[in-house]
């Protein structure tokens, strides 16, 4: 206990350099003492309580302000429970725009070097850009390795570049098909569970109600990202400074194949997603599938409540007959950007929003958690939605939690190739192009993109 | 300080040298002009250098910054992302900007004409828009074009039509065009209007006496009158075309693939600093649009000048 303090005071004080070889050899120390506590003990809970835990609830009880950027509404009630626990702490949650709009604001605020929040949500594809330029911190410094265990593999090697942690994960995103059953039920459709038969299912309703569309899509680098992710193709190959990028696999013929037939067709609705257009879609039986991750339903509740109840959820469409091959899409973790004037109230926060009890709140308000514990418990996955007809959803999101395919990398600057996806593979809905045409012009922009940036970049 | 001195120091001794003198009262008009200077250089000259020396450098994810002196502006010239921005800003200045003083000059002439009934309500409904700012007006108008829950949408369903989408590639230009149009046009009306103000009306007498019709009066002593109107209208609006930004950014969250990451030069510009965080880059382009802006904009000034003479 005296340690922590110590570690806590000389963090303050001392320089950088200094304070890095001391945390982490006090870290060491605080882990070593937690494992030891393990041994003797089987109470869980109380290996939450190693040293550093005492030390962040000082932390905790002197108080402060913080500021926090993130768009996952479930972070409200958080924020709520934990200022009402934690009366000393100012938290201010500001919602600075979804995905893209949110890192260009803190790209902005990282550069002019003021306004930088304390806690930032990052998306899985996105933390090691940050990583690689050292804007957010190494949780290491605050016993962040102590959490090993906590999460599940995927979001767990998400957040860790090397040895180093980068975000604690706060939710993930295993792919499932949220579909409108009574779409499906008017027009005597079944719900595909290949993608071949996905393209008939398009087809069919097209066919029955030309105001239907299989699905919306204007190209959305994040969706196509993960479908390849789940054919098994592996475009990037990260290993350091040493990138490959290369979309001439056969999975990536294949994807592109499929989907050349539902543009060409036009079985696929011009809506962008995230905009009204899109919710009202979604509402009124217009777009009839969307595959997506597990955190989706907190937003079918909260942005197409009106349809209500029409919803269920099915494994996502296979690539082969009877495979159950899944993928992540999209996740989050919180992160402390590098120039945070509170790093370990800022800690403390994500700590207890992502591995302590603000995980059961966003849950009951349902979001989809990365912490085996939960994922595990007979609660979580006998949980009834309301939305979705009282169907047992998180089964199926658990399964495709468990089938993820191995082996897919983000590039260290997906933030900056999924914003030119538009630009490349986004012309094969709008041109002539085809989306293999598309994809290797992308291939080719980040190439370029990559070794203008010192990357040693094959193809 | 400087000022009390000197102003004594000319009193007691009138006998001071002309040089001398001369030399402090430069000092003076430097204690006059030091305020506004240094927010002259704090806000003007700082932000402009600073561009200028970030643009000669290259700051890179992997080896970091480094001194590269003029690549970046050779890398622009050869950019053909950069150029068809460029090229597509121009065609929407020699397009929309003819099209938008016409228009304004015509209700401008008609308000002034005083035959209009109730020309302060049209003034005023017609500046309107100029008070709406530009991204509610985008977004509003952005609303409209939706060809499935928007304007567009509801008069193919009403009318069995079946419109074009406003927000397709080969239109999207149009579409920003009609929404810049409908914003600006009651600004440069405003202007026309101011200048039409004050003609005298001896001049109008006069052309009544000699019994000319309304048109030779709009041609013969309107237009030249407000010649120099005119002229900062169409200064100013290329000036805002070649700074398009506002629109087309907020258009594309609803259309991804008409409006690309370069589709005009200050898109590309913010593009570059703030998703590909090529930040010396995109400072390069900036001051190449700053330096084509001024050049295209004086010519023009240059233009209309003779012409007045």
């Amino acid at each position: 206990m005296s340690i922590s303090l110590d570690h806590t005071r000389t963090s303050r004080d001392a320089r950088p350099s200094r304070r890095n070889k001391l945390g982490g050899a006090l870290a060491l120390t605080g882990a070593l003492t937690l494992v030891l506590a393990a041994c003797g003990s089987d109470d869980d809970s109380d290996s939450g309580e190693g040293s550093d835990a005492v030390d962040l609830e000082s932390v905790l009880e002197e108080g402060g302000s913080l500021t926090v950027w993130a768009w996952e509404p479930t972070l409200e009630q958080v924020v709520e429970d934990f200022e009402a626990e934690y009366p000393e702490v100012d938290v201010d949650l500001a919602n600075v725009g979804t995905g893209d709009e949110h890192y260009t604001a803190l790209n902005n605020a990282i550069s002019a070097g003021s306004g930088v929040p304390d806690v930032a949500q990052i998306e899985y594809f996105a933390l090691p850009e940050y990583a690689l330029q050292e804007s957010v911190t190494d949780l290491r410094e605050f016993g962040a390795e102590e959490l090993d265990g906590t999460y599940t593999p995927g979001p767990w090697g998400s957040v860790h570049q090397g040895e180093a942690i980068y975000g604690l994960p706060m939710d993930s995103g295993p792919m499932a098909l949220f579909y409108n059953q009574e779409v499906f039920d008017t027009h005597g459709v079944d719900v595909p569970t290949t993608w071949d038969e996905f393209v008939d299912a398009a087809r069919a309703l097209q066919a029955a109600d030309p105001d239907v569309y299989i699905a919306s899509d204007t190209g959305d680098a994040g969706f196509t990202t993960s479908i390849l992710w789940q054919a098994g193709a592996q475009p990037y190959q990260v290993d350091g400074t040493d990138l490959t990028i290369d979309f001439g696999s056969a999975e990536v013929t294949r994807y592109a194949e499929t989907w050349q037939q539902l543009i060409d067709e036009g079985l696929v609705a011009e809506i962008s997603g995230w905009t009204d257009e899109w919710y009202q879609g979604l509402a009124d039986g217009t777009i009839a599938t969307l595959a997506t991750g597990a955190w989706m339903p907190a937003n079918f509740e909260s942005g197409v409540s009106a349809a209500s109840g029409d919803w269920r959820v099915a494994p996502l469409p296979q690539w082969d007959e009877g495979a159950s091959a899944s993928a992540e899409n999209g996740g989050s973790s919180l992160a402390v950007p590098e120039a945070s004037g509170n790093k370990e109230l800022a800690y403390a926060f994500i700590e207890y929003a992502n591995a302590g009890d603000g995980v059961q709140t966003r849950i009951d308000q349902g979001a989809f958690p990365a912490t085996s514990e939960h994922l595990e418990s007979e609660e979580f996955l006998n949980t009834e939605f309301e939305y979705f007809g009282g169907q047992q959803a998180n089964q199926i999101f658990a399964e495709s939690a468990a089938n993820v395919v191995e082996g897919w990398s983000y590039l260290p600057f997906q933030v900056y190739a999924n914003s030119i996806f538009n630009d490349t593979v986004g012309q094969a809905y709008v041109s002539g192009t085809s989306l293999l045409e598309g994809l290797q012009a992308w291939q080719d922009a980040t190439v370029t993109y990559g070794t203008d940036q010192g990357f040693t970049v094959n193809q | 300080m400087t000022t009390l001195s000197y102003t004594s120091g000319t009193r007691d001794t009138p006998a001071v040298p002309a040089g001398r003198r001369a030399r402090r009262r430069q000092w003076t008009g430097w204690g006059f002009m030091g305020p506004f200077m240094a927010v002259f250089t704090l806000v003007f000259l700082a932000p402009i250098a600073y561009s200028i020396y970030l643009s000669l450098f290259r700051d890179q994810m992997v080896g970091g910054t480094t001194f590269v002196g003029l690549e970046n502006y050779e890398r622009a010239f050869s950019d053909s992302q950069f150029w068809s921005a460029l090229g597509r800003v121009s065609l929407f200045l020699a397009v929309q900007v003819p099209i938008m003083l016409f228009i304004a000059l015509l209700v401008a002439l008609a308000i002034d004409s005083g035959r209009l009934y109730g020309k302060s309500f049209f003034r005023i409904t017609i500046f309107l828009p100029y008070a709406v700012p530009a991204v509610v007006a985008t977004l509003m108008w952005g609303f409209m074009y939706g060809t499935r829950f928007g304007l567009v949408g509801n008069i193919n369903d009403a009318l069995g039509v079946a419109l074009p989408n406003p927000l397709s590639p080969d239109l999207i230009l149009a579409s920003i065009g009609n929404i810049v149009t409908w914003e600006f046009v009651g600004y440069n009306m405003l202007i026309f209007y101011a200048a039409l103000r004050v003609i005298p009306h001896e001049l109008y007498e006069a052309a009544e006496i000699d019994g000319a019709s309304q048109f030779r009066v709009i041609t013969a002593i309107k237009l030249p009158a407000i010649r120099g109107a005119l002229v900062i209208a169409t200064i100013f609006s290329i000036i805002g075309s070649f700074q398009l930004f506002n629109e087309p950014s907020i258009l594309q969250s609803l259309a991804p693939n008409a409006i690309t990451t370069y589709f005009t030069p200050n898109l590309y510009a913010f593009s570059l600093s703030f998703s590909g965080q090529q930040h010396n880059y995109a400072a390069t382009v900036a001051i190449i649009m700053g330096l084509i802006t001024m050049v295209i904009a004086y010519l023009v000034q240059i233009r209309g000048m003779r012409k007045a003479v």
